[in-house]
């Protein structure tokens, strides 16, 4: 908006709003979006592309079908817990105990497993349970300590920072106290150990390309269709095939390299549970009252809570949603590794998750970003630390380099959000 | 009943102000603890009429709109809405008898765009709570254009990238979108600039136009007399007069907000209403 682009009601300027300007090239809005601060995925997209092609070169078994495959169960459990991260930092606030809740979920979800007789101390009476039911099992419990923290937060009106530090301490401690005795349980049923360790057949991959292709596709037409309807112009028809064709390509290509691996072949189920969970949430953020009240509350809560909503309820739901994700990438984590110990949910986990969400382009001041910035995001951490693993570098290098990514993210989406101000007035 | 009691004589806008008010307040008090915020306040506003509530610092005028609007409850004092006794204790009875208030700078939420904001705490679902977002767009474009808001680029940018005009006028359309009948405007042009407070006053012009009582509290004489019928003031939480504009001078008005002394004694007229 230029000072020349002084706005001036005049009644007898028959422009319709509904019909813009002119519609711009496709080019000249992307370059406005950029000018006011609305970045989109575009850097993300080129950084993880660098990333690729820089790790390509400098290790050998970077760039094989096998290691695809392991990148995508490696991501899984971390992007779970980025998913939730999304919402709670949608609201601007921050949720630290997400880490160790999930290891909560774990650990009760291996607890739940063991034979009855073998159970530990306070939980001997508990007759072990189908691995699935131990898994909805889990992901409740995180979901209502999500929730009673968030009750906290939100009714009595402790800052979420201190409140979830306090539940990090907490749930730490209760883990340390229920595993002090054995220090590791196996997990052996397999419900638990397919969240990570299943691979579709190739003819099964194919069809399940085929179905969310057809969906996606299905779903755009359905958008067309509604817009034609209410007479409103359909914006950037071609934009829209372009994005179906391309998702086709992106499925397709996908199953073709989980197929193509040797190894584990096939596409795995982790996978398939982080695209679920992606659309599943997506939907929730972008086409519900909840997810439009989650942005509204993130973005000015006063106006919120003038306009009728409740607050308390949306930070409630939130926070049962973070819980939740944080359980269900839990399980997936301890089914990776087929066992919890003492250091489960420990480590980086936490950090990871967050910094997922922030590079992927959520912003920490509430309000902005999107639920598939979780998985860009912890698509470059897994990548970047894989990357350094296949290429030989020790720990304290993964370290440095994530913390550089996460610096970069960050300052963006400052620079970002200034610009959208300059921009405003 | 004290200084409005009289009706005003016929004027220029006499034909589309009506003669029963829309809202009526009577003897409203309100203190907070010692202090007394209002005491024995009358005030009105008809259907098709802007009126203007100045005053000092301190004068009242956020209390008494408060009391309208359902965030405080007046101590003494009767509401009376189309001629009947109503009781307003939460926003949403207010909102239920088509009250709207516009607060300065409170009312939108950056970073959603304009068709969410329209909406926003109303939005329309189907029986999954799904959004429908076509006709919420093809609404909020109806409303901008009967109010001849014309000059947002586009109802799907956030208000971030709006000016301070555009935003105003986006809140104040917000307000009258829901069958609204009375429209409370707390000081909408205080953070503008010039050609941007012109647009508002335009639209609030507007509303009035439409049939729409509308309620204005503005520091600026200037812009008060450039848009109101008729003026409340208020002076240390009594009510002093109200005025005329096609009547009165801004010289009055300031000496009213400055001065003023309270009309509350039977029998005496409103300063400004003598002729």
């Amino acid at each position: 908006m230029t000072d020349a682009q002084v706005e001036i009601v005049g009644q007898d300027a028959p422009t319709a709003v509904a019909e813009e300007e002119a519609p711009k090239s496709l080019a000249g809005r992307a370059l406005d979006n950029i000018r006011t601060g609305n970045l989109g995925v575009l850097p993300i997209v080129i950084g993880l592309a660098f990333i690729v092609v820089f790790f390509s070169f400098k290790a050998a078994h970077f760039f094989t079908a096998d290691n695809f495959n392991n990148i995508v169960v490696q991501l899984a459990g971390t992007c779970m817990l980025a998913y939730g991260v999304v919402f709670v930092l949608l609201l601007g606030e921050i949720d630290l105990s997400i880490g160790y809740l999930s290891g909560l979920a774990a650990v009760a979800v291996a607890e739940l497993q063991l034979p009855g007789s073998n159970q530990d101390a306070p939980f001997s009476w508990i007759a072990p349970v189908n691995g699935l039911l131990a898994i909805v099992i889990a992901v409740a419990i995180a979901g209502a300590l999500g929730a009673a923290q968030g009750s906290i937060v939100a009714k009595v009106g402790v800052p979420s920072f201190v409140v979830t530090l306090a539940g990090l301490l907490i749930f730490q401690g209760v883990i340390l106290q229920i595993l002090e005795v054995r220090g590791t349980i196996v997990i052996q049923d397999k419900w638990i150990n397919d969240t990570a360790y299943y691979y579709f057949s190739h003819f099964a991959g194919w069809i399940i390309a085929a179905i969310v292709s057809a969906l996606y596709a299905g779903i755009a037409i359905a958008q067309v269709v509604g817009q034609r309807r209410a007479g409103l112009r359909v914006r950037d028809p071609w934009l829209l095939l372009a994005k179906v064709v391309g998702l086709t390509i992106a499925i397709f290509g996908t199953v073709a390299i989980c197929n193509h691996a040797k190894v584990p072949t096939g596409l795995p189920l982790a996978g398939v549970l982080v695209l679920i969970f992606l659309v599943l949430l997506t939907f929730l953020a972008k086409r519900t009252i909840f997810g439009r009240h989650v942005y509204a509350v993130g973005g000015n809560a006063e106006a919120a809570r003038r306009a009728g909503i409740n607050v308390a309820k949306i930070r409630i739901l939130v926070f049962v949603i973070s819980g939740a994700m944080a359980g269900v990438g839990g399980i997936i984590l301890a089914a990776n590794v087929n066992s919890v110990d003492l250091n489960v949910g420990g480590g980086t986990l936490l950090l990871n998750a967050i910094a997922a969400a922030v590079i992927g382009g959520v912003s920490l001041f509430g309000g902005r970003g999107e639920v598939r910035g979780a998985l860009l995001g912890s698509l470059v951490i897994v990548t970047v630390s894989n990357g350094l693993n296949t290429a030989g570098y020790k720990a304290g290098v993964i370290y440095v380099i994530t913390g550089i990514i996460l610096l970069l993210a960050v300052t963006l989406d400052t620079v970002a959000r200034r610009l959208q101000v300059r921009s405003g007035r | 009943m004290g200084g409005v009691s009289a009706p005003p004589p016929a004027s220029t806008m006499a034909d589309t102000v009506s003669e029963t008010p829309l809202l009526q307040l009577r003897g409203i008090s309100k203190s907070f603890g010692s202090v007394q915020a209002l005491s024995d306040v009358d005030f009105e506003v008809r259907d098709g009429e802007v009126m203007a509530l100045v005053g000092d610092n301190g004068a009242g005028k956020s209390t008494l709109i408060k009391c309208v609007a359902g965030i405080h409850t007046p101590d003494h004092g009767e509401i009376l809405f189309d001629g009947t006794p109503v009781h307003i204790n939460e926003p949403k009875d207010s909102a239920k008898l088509g009250i709207e208030v516009v607060y300065q700078d409170l009312a939108l939420a950056d970073n959603l765009d304009v068709v969410q904001n329209m909406y926003l705490g109303r939005e329309l679902h189907d029986w999954l709570y799904r959004l429908k977002e076509p006709p919420m767009e093809q609404r909020t474009a109806e409303t901008l254009k009967s109010l001849a808001v014309t000059t947002i680029r586009s109802i799907r940018q956030p208000v971030a990238s709006l000016s301070g005009g555009q935003r105003q006028s986006v809140a104040v359309a917000k307000a009258v979108q829901w069958n609204s009948r009375l429209v409370i405007l707390d000081e909408p042009t205080a953070a503008l600039g010039v050609a941007q407070t012109e647009q508002v006053l335009a639209l609030v012009k507007r509303l009035a136009e439409r049939g729409l009582a509308v309620v204005l509290i503005s520091h600026n004489l200037n812009d008060i007399f450039e848009v109101a019928t008729r003026i409340t003031v208020l002076r240390l939480g009594h009510d002093v007069g109200v005025y005329e504009r096609a009547k009165t001078t801004q010289q009055e008005v300031v000496e009213a907000i400055t001065a003023g002394v309270p009309t509350k004694v039977a029998g005496v007229p409103a300063a400004g209403a003598a002729p």
